[in-house]
């Protein structure tokens, strides 16, 4: 039916095949029961070595900071990563050298912060198994993971490198003969998104952007969500217009306050700059970035000592009043 | 005459080539810089569209992330990626503003590795939303430093189309019709690209540069406009706002 006129050399990781997925789908649990646990006993429960994780939000944006700390700290090892929008969250995630195969649409930059250089090292080692894409591409990997698809057609990237080190086939259009990019649906084992506000079931509300969170959290095949905090499901059903990820779709709920940190909160807290920057600077000597690391994570049971660690409540009402706007005086900032 | 810096300078030519009412999707850094500067002057209009879901905010302090709570600061919407890149898709982004580690004649961006893919010198972040945004929109606009490791003859890797090949190239991988580079906005001058033969060519050139300048700093051999204006310095107005209000931290005008 289509005629595939090119195709890029880079390795697929995940199977696109729609009927396995349904299969998943078929058993999966609708019952509405609490699903709220501890962030630990989600990551115990949900992740496990060799899989495909995917990370929600935009890199240090509506990040699940938490399951990535938790990740690092259980030592999780040999996953696919999806390399999509991620900026703190790959540089968390490569501190503890968790994956070894990466599908790569943005990693390693933190934007306008710069490159961590620990992460720059680790892709650099050798150690992991790479597949070009780009945001977009992953985004519409994962739509069509959410549609129950096993494609969907973009017209980018045609004619690039990263096409050449994608997993992509161009083809033509049955109708018009046009070329297209086509892109494998992409169902990740496990994924974990921070949301504003969440019942004891899963359902979700997110305030901002969404990214492609609503497709993540359709596409995967187990998703754990950290709130910022839990809401009654009266509340839920008082405006259904509100919620954007039914309580099907998820495992675990972990009530996880300021859990985006460092990362930037939409109405909620912005992003700790200086914090950001300690991370750039402290992974430039490779030892003190295994102290700090010792400190910050492996040496923290849980994310709420992490942000006693970093200043507390005390910061994040600094980080409350930049996102908005607000003007400290000296003193108090 | 205000005195200014390189960098200045570029934000400010760059600002200008957006006109009021367009469309324009924004990477991150710079080309941030210039929309939110175009945006407190001449285009108060322009709708600037952010790769994560933002769409025409009033930015009140340049962004950090092009996901941020200021990309989505009293704007008419907070949606997706899809979003963005699909309206992108259908043709109504009429630019886009990217940086870029390495460009090629053709406009070709990389921003993959350096060195081979298989084992890089420096390995890059990749494509993010560039390749995309890039693929789509009309036209594309590029800021950077004018460096002869920067305009290079052939680049690593071909992360974002340019023209590609040369003329027909991107219609014939399949890229939508009519779309391509645009302008190249350096801290020397501002380029463009030959209709006929699609390379890059030299347009304007700011204050203080001559072409030997530019062709200095250039790794491959630039073409000239039929006429080569020079560039007008940045007015008092634009350096103060760019001053005062888009970086008062000085992240990029201060690199």
């Amino acid at each position: 039916m289509f005629d595939v006129v090119a195709q890029g050399e880079g390795p697929l990781f995940m199977d696109p095949d729609a009927d396995k997925a349904r299969e998943f789908f078929r058993h999966k649990n609708r019952a509405l029961v609490s699903k709220v646990m501890t962030v630990k006993e989600a990551v115990e429960k949900f992740v496990h070595d060799g899989e495909y994780l995917a990370i929600g939000g935009f890199g240090a944006n509506r990040i699940p900071t938490a399951v990535c700390h938790e990740i690092v700290r259980q030592k999780k090892k040999e996953m696919i990563f999806a390399g999509h929008t991620s900026t703190h969250d790959f540089q968390i995630l490569a501190a503890g050298e968790v994956f070894n195969r990466c599908d790569i649409a943005y990693i390693i930059g933190l934007e306008a912060r710069g490159l961590s250089p620990n992460a720059r090292r680790y892709m650099e080692s050798g150690k992991v198994k790479g597949c070009e894409w780009t945001n977009y591409g992953m985004a519409l990997r994962l739509k069509a993971a959410a549609m129950g698809v096993s494609f969907a057609p973009g017209r980018n990237a045609m004619g690039t490198d990263t096409f050449k080190y994608s997993a992509i086939k161009v083809a033509k259009c049955p109708f018009t003969g046009q070329n297209y990019s086509l892109y494998p649906a992409l169902w990740p084992d496990v994924s974990a998104i921070h949301v504003h506000e969440a019942d004891i079931y899963g359902n979700a509300r997110v305030k901002g952007i969404s990214i492609a969170d609503f497709e993540l959290a359709r596409a995967s095949k187990h998703l754990l969500i950290t709130c910022e905090r839990l809401v009654h499901n009266e509340e839920i059903r008082r405006d259904p217009t509100a919620t954007v990820i039914p309580y099907y779709l998820v495992d675990a709920v972990c009530e996880v306050p300021f859990g985006s940190y460092p990362g930037n909160m939409a109405y909620e807290y912005f992003s700790d700059e200086d914090h950001l920057k300690l991370w750039l600077k402290v992974e430039e000597d490779a030892g003190k970035f295994k102290e700090f690391l010792d400190k910050y994570i492996y040496g923290t049971k849980d994310f709420n000592e992490y942000l006693e660690l970093c200043g507390g409540i005390q910061r994040i009402n600094q980080l409350r009043a930049q996102e908005h706007l607000i003007e400290l005086s000296k003193k108090e900032a | 005459m205000a005195e200014y810096n390189t960098m200045e300078m570029m934000i400010v030519a760059a600002a200008r080539n957006l006109e009021d009412g367009a469309t324009v999707g924004v990477g991150t850094g710079a080309p941030c810089a210039a929309a939110m500067l175009a945006q407190k002057t001449h285009a108060p209009k322009l709708v600037i569209m952010f790769e994560a879901g933002g769409i025409s905010p009033i930015l009140p302090t340049m962004p950090i992330s092009v996901g941020d709570s200021r990309t989505i600061h009293r704007a008419i919407m907070a949606s997706g990626m899809c979003e963005i890149m699909e309206t992108s898709q259908r043709g109504m982004v009429d630019y886009t503003f990217l940086g870029g580690a390495q460009i090629d004649m053709y406009g070709n961006l990389n921003s993959t590795v350096i060195g081979d893919w298989h084992k890089p010198k420096v390995r890059l972040p990749g494509s993010g939303g560039a390749n995309d945004f890039a693929s789509f929109c009309w036209r594309i606009m590029v800021i950077t430093p004018q460096d002869v490791k920067r305009f290079v003859e052939k680049v690593s890797f071909i992360t974002t189309p340019g023209y590609l090949t040369g003329p027909g190239a991107r219609e014939k991988a399949g890229l939508p019709k009519n779309t391509g580079p645009h302008k190249v906005i350096t801290n020397m001058a501002i380029l463009g690209y030959d209709e006929e033969t699609k390379r890059m060519r030299v347009e304007s050139i700011h204050e203080g540069y001559s072409f030997d300048d530019v062709q200095k700093n250039c790794g491959f051999q630039l073409l000239k406009a039929k006429e080569i204006v020079k560039t007008p310095v940045p007015t008092a107005h634009e350096l103060e706002i760019l001053r005062k209000e888009v970086d008062p931290n000085r992240y990029i005008i201060g690199r």
